[in-house]
């Protein structure tokens, strides 16, 4: 049990801090950081899938009026570390993905930059590639753990008897296309190299943490944290692709290098977004259920497949929510990866549990429909006492909770698919589920000066609102008016913080600002002094290991479909969630919208088309990559019930980030069979696989 | 970007000679399409000669109840003027249907129908493109073909390598209901001026897929006429995409219903060219406007349809899609005892 804050400042729906400044343009980000004299790097990249790099002809473009230098593979300075692969840029003549970085030429201006790096003839030793997906590969393997640190299998009781024994069973594969992050803002970076003395790196980038982006740069260029620093005041989104830094960061590092003491600007493009920031995998779900007539499951078990770039690994943790969501005597999960000439994936908001939660909610519709079960009651038989798969209590789950309140709001008792002019209309659900979780470092100080509190930690805003909250956390622990604290986040001079991501930024950088408060309390009581300081770690804080923490949730949708075109309307969203305390009403639900808004896209719109002939995005700007528009979107609404969890942390929440984009999908998808009888089983859902079935 | 000389001339003759003097120089309207394409390299000109000022922005009345696009009035101002609205509501409406506000803020009455494809290899210096690079071969063959030609291609599976090969679409959703229309474009060109029906405006890549239209270098759009409707006239423009608004056609259909039952339709999406559907037309002509009726004209023209397969299924879908929303584009346009 932890200490719970005494919510003052807590539960306010206070406007975001920054606001203003965004809103009035004056919030300044990376690639528009104010600068003396900058020069602008534009990168090169491979035209191949695979093979090597033979010949870069440069000299024409050295000699041009205007540039600074161009860098190759065969002029780059050798990197301390080429450990990974990712980071290596320029280290070696090998190219294992299309759009990978080979080059970056530096200019006067960004123009100049763009059309001399566009211009450079570059001559390869092509071998064959292999990028293309499928679960009938030979090559499948298993990795050695998937991402988060999970086991890659994990299997209890014996599905396979289970399913010849039980009443019914269902087997179906579902799939989950590949998506693209797509942040507003590109992966953009300001970098300054000043050699006097041993040297000192500036990083201006846009990341979801400056402590863990300038750790990757210290090891990459072998530099002492002490002789980089970053800033990164705001992010104009991240969704998890600016989580851990990618190639074009250590680019910029690379240049500035070149031209010291000239600041460096380099931004992806839209289109190179698609081959260097990271990417969902797709998936292939298969899923096996068994379960009695009246709907208790006796197994369940997903067998994933999924893909890697074959220069580096990363493996999603999709089956990881089957092993904890419904009570079940028989479960099995695996993962099997193909390692493909394919850029690198990474995180995508809710790794693991979004593309996870798709299949296996769409197969407890499938269920519930051949049971004849009203599908919120199949989830609500399904509930379980502990967490499956640790044995242990639950912090607090209120899944039941959530579906009986969704279902009350959204009106699901009354729901009935039927025709209301050209427009075929059913309503679906789903549920949702994220973990709640903690990092292991962060440190915050708190200081009084000229009267106000002022709290600091590296912490990152992608405008998510932490630069509002924080000051909420920090003033309920100082026991003082919210008005009063300062928090200064975004900048490796403070404290060192984790990552935002797993939804864990709260938690931990909460949990620090606490401790640090309460320490600074206890030091010098309620009447402190200009000066005053005290600083505070996540790892003092009180730390629960005997519960399992989760959030759930339940998303509700109906669906129209057009009787004549197919084309798909989502008018109604409707989630409902626990998520423990919420800390300001107006970040949460804006946060939880987004993320259902994000699910929606992932439903009918997002698809990153793979061409395997050539190796690459085909469909790679925003233009042609389909997002959810405002058009799509109708009534949305987010709710939150009352919970109370005394396990979590000292703030009670359990973060809000991700949770939203959970269950989305599933729930349009079993809309959309409501209405039209066809069950799409592979992302996304659009008109051309309905058309076959409306008459 | 390539470096570009950019002029803006005296008067739209002297826009004129310039472009037809420099073989790689290109007339600028808004900006929209050739913008992007200087950018992705798609466009290398050496000279831009910017039109927009010298061509006129007035939507003026022709003699006999037709009216007359300035070559420089926007999409908006089109869209929202009060007499398109009412006697060319298929106009307004595909011009509405079309990107989004601040585009159609830009975009010009010629640029809009001269826009170029949206084929994603044509917009990839990258990749081989008949279209943007003559006889580089066609990566669309059997690629991403959900935005390609069902209608006025060869053959299901063209030959990639071949110089001709282009299964592209127009994007315009302007063109359709211009198509439809029987519009005429007033070009002035080196040699003088000429008028273009809109119909024979775009062309099929034939031998030489780099040219979407009969325009020749240093033809400038001066205006684009719309010829009077008789009194009664139904229009409607119908558009289905991947997502209900910034999204360009997968299908669409412009459809234009005289009193006397006649019906002119044109479909986007499917063809090199907005495709004014000439066959559907003969197959009804001096027919019942009945759904049966129409049902049997489509299929008579889209009996040539080809299928391209490709990634995620290909576009094959579209076959049935033109089908269907023909149909209901034209159902809505009857008189209620016929529907
Ligand atoms: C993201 C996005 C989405 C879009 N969605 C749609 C859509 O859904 N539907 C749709 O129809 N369109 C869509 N568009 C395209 C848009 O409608 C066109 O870009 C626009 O209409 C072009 O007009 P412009 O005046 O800007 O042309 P410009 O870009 O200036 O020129 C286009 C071409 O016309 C030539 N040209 C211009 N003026 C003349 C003239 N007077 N005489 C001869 N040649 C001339 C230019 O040389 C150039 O080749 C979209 C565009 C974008 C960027
Ligand atoms: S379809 Fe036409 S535009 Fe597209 S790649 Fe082929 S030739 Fe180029």
């Amino acid at each position: 049990m932890t200490d719970l804050l005494q919510p003052r400042a807590i539960g306010q729906d206070l406007v975001r801090r920054d606001g203003e400044a965004k809103v009035r343009g004056t919030a300044t980000y990376a690639y528009e950081t104010p600068v003396e004299h900058p020069a602008f790097a534009h990168p090169v990249t491979a035209t191949i899938a695979r093979g090597r790099v033979t010949a870069m002809d440069t000299a024409a473009a050295e000699a041009l009026d205007g540039v600074l230098a161009v860098l190759t593979p065969f002029n780059a300075e050798r990197l301390a570390s080429t450990e990974d692969a990712e980071y290596a840029v320029l280290q070696g003549q090998d190219v294992g993905f299309r759009g990978q970085l080979i080059g970056v030429v530096v200019a006067e201006t960004s123009e100049l930059a763009r059309e001399v790096a566009d211009g450079i003839a570059v001559r390869y030793d092509e071998q064959p590639h292999d990028s293309e997906l499928s679960a009938d590969r030979p090559d499948l393997y298993a990795p050695a753990q998937v991402n988060a640190g999970h086991e890659t299998d994990t299997a209890e009781g014996d599905v396979a008897a289970a399913m010849a024994s039980a009443e019914v069973t269902l087997e179906r594969t579902y799939s989950t296309a590949m998506y693209h992050n797509n942040p507003l803002e590109p992966h953009a970076t300001t970098g300054l190299w000043d050699p006097a003395g041993d040297g000192f790196l500036t990083l201006w980038d846009s990341t979801q943490g400056v402590h863990p982006d300038r750790a990757a740069v210290c090891q990459v260029f072998g530099l002492q944290q002490e002789q980089v620093r970053v800033v990164c005041p705001y992010v104009g989104g991240g969704f998890g692709s600016k989580g851990l830094p990618h190639a074009n960061v250590m680019l910029t590092a690379l240049a500035a290098r070149a031209v010291p003491g000239r600041p460096v600007k380099l931004a992806l493009t839209r289109q190179q977004m698609f081959f260097l920031a990271g990417y969902r995998t797709p998936t292939i779900q298969r899923m096996q259920l068994a379960a009695d007539s009246r709907g208790r499951l006796s197994a369940i078990a997903i067998d994933v497949v999924e893909q890697t770039s074959r220069i580096k690994e990363f493996a999603e943790q999709t089956g990881v929510p089957t092993r904890m969501m419904y009570a079940s005597p028989n479960r099995r999960t695996t993962h099997r990866l193909a390692a493909l000439d394919v850029p690198i994936p990474s995180w995508m908001r809710a790794p693991g549990e979004c593309p996870g939660m798709f299949g296996p909610e769409v197969a407890m519709d499938e269920l519930a429909e051949e049971l004849g079960i009203d599908p919120v009651e199949l989830r609500v038989r399904n509930e379980p006492e502990v967490d499956p798969e640790t044995g242990k209590p639950w912090s607090s789950r209120n899944l039941v909770r959530c579906l009986r309140e969704g279902a009350e709001r959204f009106g699901w008792s009354g729901r009935r698919a039927h025709r209301d002019g050209d427009w075929l209309v059913g309503t679906g659900v789903a549920s949702s589920v994220y973990p709640t979780m903690r990092q292991a470092t962060s440190t915050a100080n708190v200081r009084f000066e000229d009267g106000r509190y002022v709290a600091e930690i590296g912490a990152a805003d992608l405008g998510t609102g932490a630069w509002t909250i924080l000051p909420q956390i920090t003033a309920d622990a100082l026991g003082v008016d919210v008005a009063d604290v300062d928090v200064r986040i975004g900048d490796t001079r403070y404290p060192t913080a984790s990552v935002a991501g797993g939804s864990s930024g709260t938690n931990t950088w909460g949990s620090a600002l606490v401790v640090a408060a309460r320490e600074f309390r206890t030091k010098f009581g309620a009447d402190p002094r200009d000066g005053d300081e005290a600083s505070g770690d996540v790892d003092q804080a009180a730390q629960d290991d005997t519960h399992s923490p989760y959030a759930f949730g339940a998303q509700f949708v109906e669906a129209r479909v057009n009787a004549d075109t197919g084309e798909i309307r989502v008018p109604r969203l409707l989630g409902v969630f626990g998520v423990g305390r919420v800390i300001n009403p107006r970040t949460a639900r804006s946060q939880l919208i987004g993320g259902m808004t994000m699910g929606l896209s992932m439903a009918l719109h997002e698809t990153s088309a793979w061409d395997p002939r050539i190796g690459q995005v085909a469909n790679h700007d925003l233009a042609e990559y389909h997002i959810t528009v405002n058009a799509d979107v109708g009534e949305i609404e987010a709710h939150w019930i009352d919970e109370h969890d005394p396990y979590v942390n000292a703030m009670g929440s359990k973060g809000i980030g991700e949770i939203g984009i959970v269950g989305t999908a599933a729930a349009v998808v079993n809309a959309v069979h409501a209405a039209t009888g066809v069950r799409v089983r592979h992302l996304p859902v659009t008109l051309d696989k309905l058309l076959p079935a409306l008459d | 970007m390539k470096p570009f000389a950019y002029a803006r001339p005296g008067d739209v003759a002297e826009a004129v000679r310039d472009v037809a003097a420099e073989p790689n120089a290109v007339f600028l309207g808004g900006g929209t399409n050739l913008v992007d394409h200087l950018r992705l390299g798609v466009a290398r000109p050496d000279l831009v000669v910017d039109v927009r000022t010298l061509t006129s922005r007035e939507v003026t009345d022709l003699p006999g109840g037709g009216l007359r696009l300035g070559a420089a009035s926007t999409n908006s101002q089109v869209a929202a003027d009060p007499r398109v609205r009412e006697r060319y509501p298929v106009l307004a409406q595909a011009l509405l249907a079309g990107a989004t506000g601040q585009l159609r803020n830009m975009a010009t009455t010629a640029g809009n129908p001269l826009q170029r494809t949206r084929c994603v290899y044509f917009q990839d210096v990258t990749t081989p493109c008949n279209k943007r690079e003559p006889g580089s071969g066609c990566s669309a063959v059997g690629g991403y073909t959900r935005y390609h030609a069902v209608l006025g291609t060869p053959a299901a599976l063209p030959d990639p390598n071949a110089p001709e090969t282009c299964i592209a679409t127009h994007p315009s959703d302007m063109a359709v209901a211009l198509a439809a229309l029987d519009a005429q474009v007033q070009v002035l060109g080196p040699a003088g001026e000429r008028t273009v029906p809109f119909p024979e405006l775009h062309r099929l890549p034939g031998d030489d897929p780099s040219r979407d239209t009969v325009l020749e270098h240093g033809e400038l759009i001066t205006a684009i006429d719309l010829p009077a409707l008789p009194a009664g006239t139904r229009s409607a423009y119908r558009k289905v995409r991947d997502r209900a608004s910034y999204a360009f056609a997968l299908v669409s259909v412009a459809a234009v219903v005289t009193p006397d039952g006649e019906l002119r339709l044109a479909l986007g999406g499917v063809a090199h060219k907005p495709w004014r559907a000439t066959r559907a037309e003969e197959v009804l002509r001096g027919q019942q406007l009945t759904e049966d009726a129409v049902r049997a004209a489509v299929a008579a023209e889209l009996a040539a349809a080809q299928p391209q397969p490709g990634i995620d299924s290909g576009n094959g879908f579209k076959i049935p899609l033109v089908a269907r929303t023909v149909l209901a584009t034209v159902r809505g346009l009857l008189p209620e005892e016929q529907s």
